[in-house]
C-alpha cells in the first residue's frame, strides 16, 4: 500500500505536447477557454454597466486548469469551488444564459437570482458551488467524497480552492480525515499567487503548496496551471489515484489571474509589467493555440469558427441576462425550507 | 483510621453501582493500588486507593448497586489522613480509557444536583397525557438517553443513507453513551468516529448531505460546534436559498446543550437563541424522552438541516415512552404540560421540569399555571403560546441561556404582537443571569435559573 509513499515530490513538469491529443480535443479546449475569458471579459463589461452588483471574481488567466480538469471528469465526479467560480460552471456544461443571468440577478440565474456571482450550483452538472468563505468548499468537498465511498459510486469530488483558502484550518483538518478514511478527493489548489491583496510570500511560511499535504502523507506534485495539457495529464494521474481507493492527492497549479481579485480592486499590489509578462508568455490560450501550430492541426478555418461561435454565446448570454426579469418578489420566501414529507 | 468513600465519577454523578472488589478484609494496600470497579449507566471506572493501610472493613458489598456518592465503602487502618478520604476513581485500563479532558464526563444520573436546587431534572408529578399518544398504546420507561440512541437505531434500520458521526461515537459508544450499541449493530461504515475537529467534520457531515446522504452528525456538547458554526449557518443553512432550492442538506446537528454541572462557563453555554436566529436551520429542544425519541426521528427524515439540542444533566431522567411502532412527533409543535388558569410559563429543555415544579408550589398557593413546552424554537409555535396567554393574562418565559435577545424576549414579542390587549401585567422572563457560567457551587447556583426564581417571577406577573 502507499502508506509509506513520499508524501511529496518536489518540481514539476510542463508536459511536453502530447501527440495523443486528438485535433477534436484541442479544438474541444480551445473553444473552452476561450469561451471562459470571453464570458468573463464580458461580466466585467457587465458590472462596469452596473448591471452586476456586488462581488465578481473573474477568472480571466485561470481557464486552463477548470478546462483541463474537466476533460478527464467521469459523469457523477463532482466539482466544488470557492467564488471565482464562473469558469468552473462553464467548464462543467452549464448554461452561459443561466450563469450570467445569475449574475445579474434575474429569474433566469441558475438559482433564480438568488446566489449571485459567488454562489452558484447545478446538480444537472454535478456542480455543487461557488462557495463564499474561503476555504468552506474543502471541507464540503470531502464530504462529498466521503458520500462517494459510502456510496461506492466509483466517483471523484474536485475540490479546488486558491493559495489563500490554503491557510485556513479547516484545509487540513479535511485533509487529515480525507487520508485517514481514504476518501477520493482531488484536492485541486489554484495558486494565482495573490490572496486578495497579499502574496503568497507575504502570507504562507510554506509557499509551495504541493507539500501541504505531506504531515498527513497526501500525495502532491505541482503542475503548470498555464498550460490545459499539463493540468488534464496530472488531473487524470491524481483521479485515478483517488479512484483506485488510494486517498486523496493533492494539485499545485501554478497559475496567475490577470484581472484584480475582484471588480473593485485595483491590484497595486503588483506592477503592470508583473502582469504583462505573465501574459506574453504564459497565456494558457496563447500556448494551446501555438501547441495546435506546432501540431499542424491549427486550422485557421476551425478557430475562426470557434471564435465567432463564443462571441454569439456570450453576446446571447448578455442579453438573456440583461433582459430576464427580476425574480417575482414571491420567491422572497422559496427554497428557504423544503417541505417535510409526512 | 480512614473511610474510603463512593467516588464520583463524573460532574453530574450521584450514584453507582460497587461491581467489584479487588481487596478484601485484611489485604494491605498502598496510595495507587486498584482496589474496586464502579459502574454507572455510562461507565466502569476502577478505584484506586489513596492512603496506605488494612483494609479493615468492606462496608458495601460487591454488587451492590444505587451506592449514593460519599457513601463510605471501606474502612482502613493506617496511618492514612484522619479525615475521611473519597477514593480516586481511575479510567479502566483496558483500552476504554477515559480521556482525561475536562469536557469528558462519563456518567450522569442525575436527579438532584449537589448543592442547592440548580440544576435539578425534574419530573412532573400528574404529566398530561400526550395529545399524539395513540389511545391504547402502552408506555415503557425509557431514559431520555436510550430514547435517543432507539431514534437513530430505528431511524438507521429504516433508511440506509443515515449514519451517525462524532467524537467518540462508535467504539466508546458516545461520550455520554448515547450512541450505545450502534457500532455493533450498524458497523464501522455507518457510525464513524471522527478526530476532535468539529470545523472539518461538520462541513463533511454538510458535504455528505449536499451529495444527498442524510448523516447525524453528534456533536460532544454544543460548546465545541463553536468551532463548526460557519458551515452550520454558511452552508447548511444557507445553500439551499442560494442555489435556487438546488441544493438539499438533510442533516441533523445535535448533542448536549446547556449546563451541565459545575463544568464552568466554556462548557455550559446554552445555544438555544443563536440557532434559533438563522431562517433555513430548524431548531429542536426536547424535554421528556417521548419527545427526545420523536422528535429526533421527525429531525432524522426532515430534509431541512436541524439542530438538535438535548440536555445533559436529562440524560439519565427516566420517562414514559408510548411503546408503538414509528412514534413520531411532529417538528414545529408546542405541547401544553399543564393547564391552568392563572399564568402561562413557557420553557424548553430542561427548564419545562423546573416550571413543572414551580407549577406545582404555585398551585400549592392558589395559582394554577399552564405550563408550555416549546419543544421547537425554530419554527416557533406562538399560537400555542397565544391561545394561553389569551386565557390567562400573565406570561412568564424560561430558559437556560441570558435573556438578552433570548428565546423569552421572542416569546415575548410575539405574544406583544398578537395578545396584546390581552395581557394584564408586563411578562416576566427568568433565565441565566448576564455572566459567564461561573464555577463555584453556590454561584453556579445563584446564575441559573431555579423553581423558586420561576415562582417569584409568577407571582409578581399576578401582583402576589
Amino acid at each position: 500500500m502507499a502508506r509509506a509513499r513520499a508524501a511529496a515530490k518536489p518540481g514539476g513538469k510542463t508536459t511536453k505536447p502530447d501527440a495523443k491529443t486528438g485535433k477534436d480535443d484541442l479544438l474541444g479546449y480551445y473553444r473552452d477557454m476561450l469561451l471562459i475569458r470571453r464570458f468573463e471579459e464580458r461580466a466585467g463589461q457587465l458590472y462596469g454597466m452596473g448591471l452586476i452588483g456586488g462581488f465578481c471574481h473573474l477568472y480571466i488567466g485561470q481557464e486552463a486548469i477548470a478546462v483541463g480538469v474537466q476533460a478527464i471528469k467521469k459523469p457523477g465526479d463532482q466539482v466544488i469551488t470557492g467564488y471565482r467560480d464562473h469558469g468552473h460552471m462553464l467548464a462543467c456544461g452549464m448554461d452561459p444564459r443561466e450563469v450570467m443571468a445569475e449574475l445579474t440577478g434575474r429569474a433566469g440565474g441558475s438559482s433564480h437570482g438568488k446566489g449571485g456571482s459567488m454562489h452558484m450550483f447545478s446538480t444537472a452538472a454535478d456542480f455543487y458551488g461557488g462557495h463564499g468563505i474561503v476555504g468552506a468548499q474543502v471541507s464540503l468537498g470531502t464530504g462529498l467524497a466521503m458520500a462517494n465511498r459510502y456510496r461506492n459510486t466509483g466517483n471523484v469530488s474536485f475540490t479546488y480552492f486558491g493559495d489563500g483558502a490554503a491557510n485556513q484550518g479547516q484545509v487540513y483538518e479535511s485533509f487529515n480525515m480525507a487520508e485517514l478514511w481514504r476518501l477520493p478527493v482531488v484536492y485541486v489548489i489554484e495558486n494565482n499567487q495573490y490572496a486578495m491583496g497579499t502574496s503568497i510570500e507575504r502570507s504562507s511560511a510554506e509557499t509551495e503548496l504541493f507539500r501541504r499535504g505531506a504531515s498527513f502523507r497526501i500525495p502532491g506534485e505541482v503542475v503548470d496551471g498555464m498550460d490545459v495539457i499539463a493540468v488534464r495529464d496530472a488531473a487524470a494521474k491524481a483521479a485515478e489515484h483517488a479512484r483506485a481507493g488510494e486517498g486523496p492527492y493533492i494539485l499545485e497549479m501554478k497559475t496567475y489571474r490577470y484581472r484584480g481579485h475582484s471588480m473593485s480592486d485595483p491590484a497595486k499590489y503588483r506592477t503592470r509589467e508583473e502582469v504583462d509578462e505573465v501574459r506574453k508568455t504564459r497565456d494558457p490560450i496563447e500556448h494551446l493555440q501555438e501547441l495546435m501550430a506546432r501540431q499542424g492541426v491549427a486550422d485557421d478555418a476551425a478557430l475562426k469558427a470557434i471564435d465567432a461561435d463564443v462571441k454569439r454565446i456570450v453576446a446571447d448570454a448578455a442579453e438573456f441576462a440583461r433582459t430576464s426579469p427580476e425574480p417575482d418578489p414571491s420567491e422572497l420566501y422559496t427554497d428557504v425550507y423544503l417541505e417535510a414529507a409526512r | 483510621m480512614t473511610d474510603i468513600l463512593m467516588p464520583a465519577l463524573s460532574p453530574t454523578m450521584e450514584e453507582g453501582t460497587l461491581a467489584k472488589w479487588h481487596v478484601k478484609k485484611g489485604d494491605a494496600v498502598k496510595s495507587g493500588d486498584i482496589i474496586a470497579e464502579i459502574e454507572t449507566d455510562k461507565a466502569t471506572m476502577e478505584v484506586e486507593a489513596v492512603d496506605e493501610g488494612v483494609v479493615e472493613d468492606i462496608l458495601v458489598a460487591e454488587g451492590t448497586e444505587a451506592v449514593k456518592v460519599n457513601t463510605p465503602i471501606a474502612r482502613l487502618a493506617g496511618e492514612g489522613a484522619s479525615a475521611a478520604a473519597p477514593a480516586e476513581p481511575t479510567a479502566k485500563a483496558n483500552g476504554a480509557a477515559a480521556s482525561d479532558a475536562p469536557e469528558e464526563q462519563p456518567a450522569a444520573e442525575a436527579k438532584a444536583p449537589p448543592t442547592g436546587e440548580g440544576p435539578a431534572a425534574v419530573t412532573p408529578a400528574e404529566p398530561l397525557r400526550d395529545p399524539e399518544l395513540p389511545q391504547g398504546a402502552t408506555l415503557t420507561k425509557v431514559t431520555v438517553r436510550d430514547a435517543l440512541r432507539d431514534a437513530m437505531a430505528e431511524e438507521m434500520r429504516r433508511d440506509e443513507s443515515v449514519f451517525l458521526m462524532g467524537e467518540e461515537v462508535a467504539q466508546y459508544q458516545g461520550a455520554y453513551k448515547v450512541s450505545r450499541g450502534l457500532l455493533d449493530e450498524f458497523g464501522e461504515r455507518r457510525v464513524i468516529d471522527t478526530p476532535i475537529t468539529e470545523h472539518g467534520f461538520t462541513g463533511l457531515g454538510v458535504g455528505a448531505a449536499m451529495a444527498g446522504l442524510k448523516p447525524i452528525v453528534e456533536f460532544m456538547t454544543w460548546n465545541f460546534a463553536m468551532q463548526a458554526i460557519d458551515q452550520i449557518i454558511n452552508s447548511a443553512a444557507k445553500t439551499l436559498y442560494m442555489s435556487g432550492g438546488q441544493i438539499r442538506c438533510s442533516i441533523v446537528l445535535r448533542g448536549p446543550n446547556g449546563a451541565a454541572s459545575r463544568v464552568a462557563a466554556q462548557h455550559s453555554h446554552d445555544y438555544s437563541s443563536w440557532y434559533a436566529n438563522v431562517p433555513g436551520l430548524k431548531v429542536v429542544a426536547p424535554y421528556d424522552a417521548a419527545d427526545a425519541k420523536g422528535l429526533l426521528k421527525a429531525a432524522i427524515r426532515d430534509p431541512n438541516p436541524v439542530v438538535f439540542l438535548e440536555h445533559e444533566m436529562l440524560y439519565g431522567v427516566e420517562f414514559d415512552v408510548p411503546d408503538v411502532d414509528d412514534w413520531i412527533v411532529p417538528i414545529g409543535k408546542a405541547k401544553v404540560r399543564r393547564t391552568g388558569a392563572d399564568v402561562t410559563i413557557t420553557a424548553h429543555s430542561r427548564m419545562v421540569g423546573l416550571a413543572l415544579k414551580a407549577a406545582e408550589e404555585l398551585a400549592a398557593e392558589g395559582i394554577e399555571a399552564e405550563v408550555i413546552d416549546l419543544r421547537t424554537l425554530r419554527p416557533l409555535d406562538h399560537e400555542t403560546v397565544v391561545e394561553s396567554v389569551k386565557k390567562t393574562g400573565r406570561l412568564v418565559t424560561a430558559e437556560e441561556g441570558w435573556g438578552s435577545m433570548g428565546v423569552g424576549a421572542e416569546v415575548i414579542a410575539r405574544v406583544l404582537e398578537h395578545a396584546f390587549d390581552y395581557l394584564d401585567a408586563p411578562p416576566a422572563r427568568v433565565c441565566q443571569e448576564d455572566v459567564p457560567l461561573p464555577y463555584a457551587a453556590n454561584l453556579e447556583v445563584l446564575s441559573l435559573p431555579s423553581v423558586e426564581k420561576i415562582v417569584q417571577a409568577a407571582k409578581a406577573v399576578s401582583y402576589r
